[in-house]
């Protein structure tokens, strides 16, 4: 029996639609098993009008990269006073934005790698050389590029040699004008789940991941079986500690809601070393919140029954 | 990297793939891809695709199909749903070598084996004669669907350049040479003569009985994929290269793009004994082409006007044709130049040095423009400053306002390159297989 209409966002016109739409279908398959009426909506010029008459009892939100995640559909929901699941839209903007978020955790005593960001203006106007020797003195090589915003590693290289860096800076630049460019920090990568519940934020186990190829782009994120994964992480109690600490952290930090996920790397002597978070996390069969809900006893679906329960009653 | 961590034993190592060790060599490129993730954007109507190859089918009559295929059930339902043989439906055969004739070929109906697609029969045609490190030349740029064939089989693709006539007989006698002499053994030619896939270009009639030769003389197979080879703007055919040498030729056809893509209908019209050796493959891998899709195709050929249907198609796509010519002149920067199609669906578009049209592809989703990547059309990583453009789908309309939007990214991948130099292709992820998008 179908107690209350559930829609879940999902596709969008980010570049991460794909992800999105597997994240979606994954959700709801797990929701139609909780007796929640579910209906799959993709992010269109008619999402106002169905929203405004077919009044879902609640949304969530299941939308990764661009509109999805930067505060944009969350916005629309809060105007149209509907329920939803996930972050407003305060919270996904610092979010979003990888420079803001590390700035906030870093000011809040966290340890992030080292990092500067620069749009290509910069390059043209003062030069590309220049700045790029500026930036290898500044963080060392290998370092790592990202577009300061977006999501699932798109655009995000490691680059260990000075040579690669043009190359790497014009495929980073195809995915937005802005580009992260961090110090890399070896260590173990670890996932961890944050779920919002009566008693406030709660870490959930956290998730070891180990590419195949060493690094966690979209292949080894999306390709199963060429990634490895532990739960929880391989970690000893006082690491295991921090790593939830941190993720508790920055879900209040930067003020997220019902569910975050933030990733991170432990390097040997411990320190925990914070890069980024995601405040709507990927929930394919290869995304790691799945893997930590299940770890953590639970399932999908009962948790996102009471996220949706929750975001009912607020 | 974790040598120096404390352990805790209890956590258990958790693969997603429980067959991972276990998958034959051949399926190593198999993995998601950028490239794949960017063309799901691509489907949506706020994005202009001209990356697919999908055939405008807008001008079929829908209703009269409909008539049809309700009375092929009514009337033949028992067959229509059963197996059939494997070397396809007899009336069809005979139909589809009237077909062929048109382009010169004489053709009996036995030597024609209906597949499941052109596609198919390329499969099957490098399964027979393709084992693992053999080579086969193809023109470069080449059919994306092809190359993926070609590396299913785990054989290796030599290029040979194309010039605005097609293929070049004294490179293709060139690469011959060459890769003979380094003694690896050269299996066959594959070639797209007509209105070609990406390149626009057609193999200039004179130089047709050239490349045949020099394929005797090297004792090497010929394998010409005609796809589109009814669709001259001007209504023009070609003599086929199987119509002048029938023993050294193994031609595919298909009704994609004359009739239905979605009915996966296509042919090989091979020599006796490979012909053999097709319908035993055939047998092995879909046991028989689907017997309904089958009489589709044979009623609509019978019954319907189906030369006045083509010649309705190509109308349609020398509009768009023309659309796309116009526009690139109006829109897109200097340093580029195309191909100028008199048929078929493809052009073929060099961007100025410096630029990379695969690492330029998320700039252009993000524009609401997709485009198919050069790279994709080569099997040794060339490509990087080409991109194919289709406008076979899309309104002409859509066709300017896709260009236009390309021309803007165009430009700031040329200011990106101005900044940083010009920089070798990126390495992201592509497709290792045709994808929809991409066919």
């Amino acid at each position: 029996m179908v107690d209350r209409t559930v829609a879940v966002l999902a596709g969008g016109l980010s570049h991460e639609r794909d992800v999105s739409l597997r994240s979606g279908r994954r959700l709801s398959a797990a929701l139609k098993s909780e007796s929640f009426g579910i209906e799959e909506w993709d992010t269109d010029a008619g999402l106002l009008e169905r929203l405004r008459t077919q009044r879902p009892d609640a949304v969530v939100v299941a939308l990764h990269g661009g509109e999805g995640e930067n505060g944009s559909v969350q916005t629309v929901l809060e105007m149209l006073d509907v329920p939803f699941v996930g972050t407003g839209s305060q919270g996904c903007r610092r979010a979003w934005d990888k420079p803001t978020a590390k700035a906030l955790l870093q000011n809040a005593g966290f340890v992030t790698p080292g990092w500067v960001v620069l749009p290509h203006s910069t390059f043209r106007e003062l030069g590309a050389q220049a700045v790029l020797d500026a930036m290898v003195e500044r963080l060392g090589l290998p370092l790592i590029l990202k577009p300061d915003q977006g999501g699932s590693a798109l655009g995000t290289q490691v680059v260990r040699e000075a040579a690669e860096l043009p190359a790497a800076m014009v495929g980073c630049f195809a995915y937005g004008d802005t580009v992260l460019a961090e110090r890399y920090v070896d260590g173990v990568e670890v996932a961890v789940t944050v779920i919002e519940g009566e008693d406030g934020p709660e870490a959930l186990p956290a998730v070891e991941i180990v590419p195949e190829s060493g690094v966690y782009d979209y292949t080894a994120r999306y390709t199963a079986g060429l990634t490895d994964f532990f739960t929880p992480a391989r970690l000893d109690d006082a690491a295991a500690k921090a790593v939830a600490e941190l993720a508790v952290a920055a879900h209040r930090v930067l003020g997220l809601r019902d569910i975050s996920r933030t990733d991170a790397i432990v390097t040997p002597d411990g320190t925990v070393h914070f890069l980024e978070v995601n405040p709507s996390p990927g929930l394919t069969e290869t995304s790691t919140v799945p893997m930590a809900i299940e770890a953590a006893g639970k399932s999908l679906g009962t948790v996102f029954a009471e996220l949706i329960a929750r975001a009912i009653s607020r | 990297m974790t040598e120096n961590r404390p352990s805790k034993p209890q956590s258990g190592r958790q693969n997603l793939d429980p067959h991972l060790e276990r998958y034959a060599a051949r399926t190593a490129g198999m993995t998601a891809s950028e490239i794949r993730a960017l063309f799901a954007v691509a489907s949506r109507p706020e994005v202009v695709s001209l990356a697919g190859g999908m055939p405008n089918l807008a001008a079929l009559p829908l209703d009269t199909l409909s008539a049809q295929v309700a009375e092929i059930i009514a009337e033949d339902g028992l067959v229509a749903l059963q197996y059939g043989s494997a070397h396809g439906v007899p009336v069809l055969r005979e139909q589809i070598c009237e077909i062929m004739a048109l382009e010169g070929i004489k053709a009996h109906p036995d030597d024609v084996v209906v597949t499941v697609g052109s596609q198919m029969g390329l499969d099957m045609v490098t399964r027979l004669f393709c084992d693992p490190g053999d080579v086969v030349i193809a023109e470069g740029p080449s059919y994306v669907g092809a190359l993926g064939s070609f590396a299913a089989y785990q054989a290796q693709v030599v290029h040979v350049e194309m010039d605005d006539r097609g293929l070049v007989p004294s490179l293709l006698r060139e690469a011959l040479d060459r890769t003979e002499k380094a003694g690896r053994r050269v299996k066959f030619l594959y070639t797209i003569p007509n209105f070609h896939n990406p390149a626009g270009v057609t193999l200039a009639v004179e130089r047709r009985a050239e490349i045949l030769e020099i394929c005797r003389e090297h004792g090497v197979l010929v394998v010409e994929d005609n796809p589109y080879g009814l669709l001259g703007f001007d209504g023009q055919t070609y003599p086929a290269l199987r119509s002048t040498d029938p023993d050294n030729v193994v031609y595919l056809g298909s009704f994609s793009k004359t009739f239905a893509s979605g009915l996966r209908v296509g042919w090989v019209l091979a020599p006796h004994a490979v012909r053999e050796k097709l319908v035993l493959a055939a047998e092995s891998a879909t046991l028989c082409p689907p017997t309904f899709n089958q009489m589709i195709v044979s009623r609509y050929l019978a019954t319907h006007d189906w030369k006045g249907q083509i010649k309705k198609f190509r109308e349609n796509y020398r509009e768009r044709r023309d659309a796309i010519l116009s526009a690139l002149d109006q829109y897109l920067p200097p340093g580029c130049s195309w191909t100028k199609p008199d048929g078929g669906f493809y052009v073929w578009v060099t961007v100025p040095e410096g630029v990379d049209t695969k690492a330029m592809l998320p700039r252009a989703v993000t524009a609401r423009v997709a485009y198919a990547s050069g790279t994709g059309f080569y099997a040794d990583g060339f490509g990087s400053r080409q991109m194919r453009l289709s406008y076979c789908y899309p309104t002409p309309e859509r066709i300017r306002e896709g260009v236009r939007r390309l021309a803007a990214v165009l430009e700031s991948e040329m200011d990106l390159a101005r900044t940083f130099g010009s920089v070798g292709s990126r390495q992201i992820q592509g497709p290792q297989t045709p994808s929809p998008d991409t066919v």
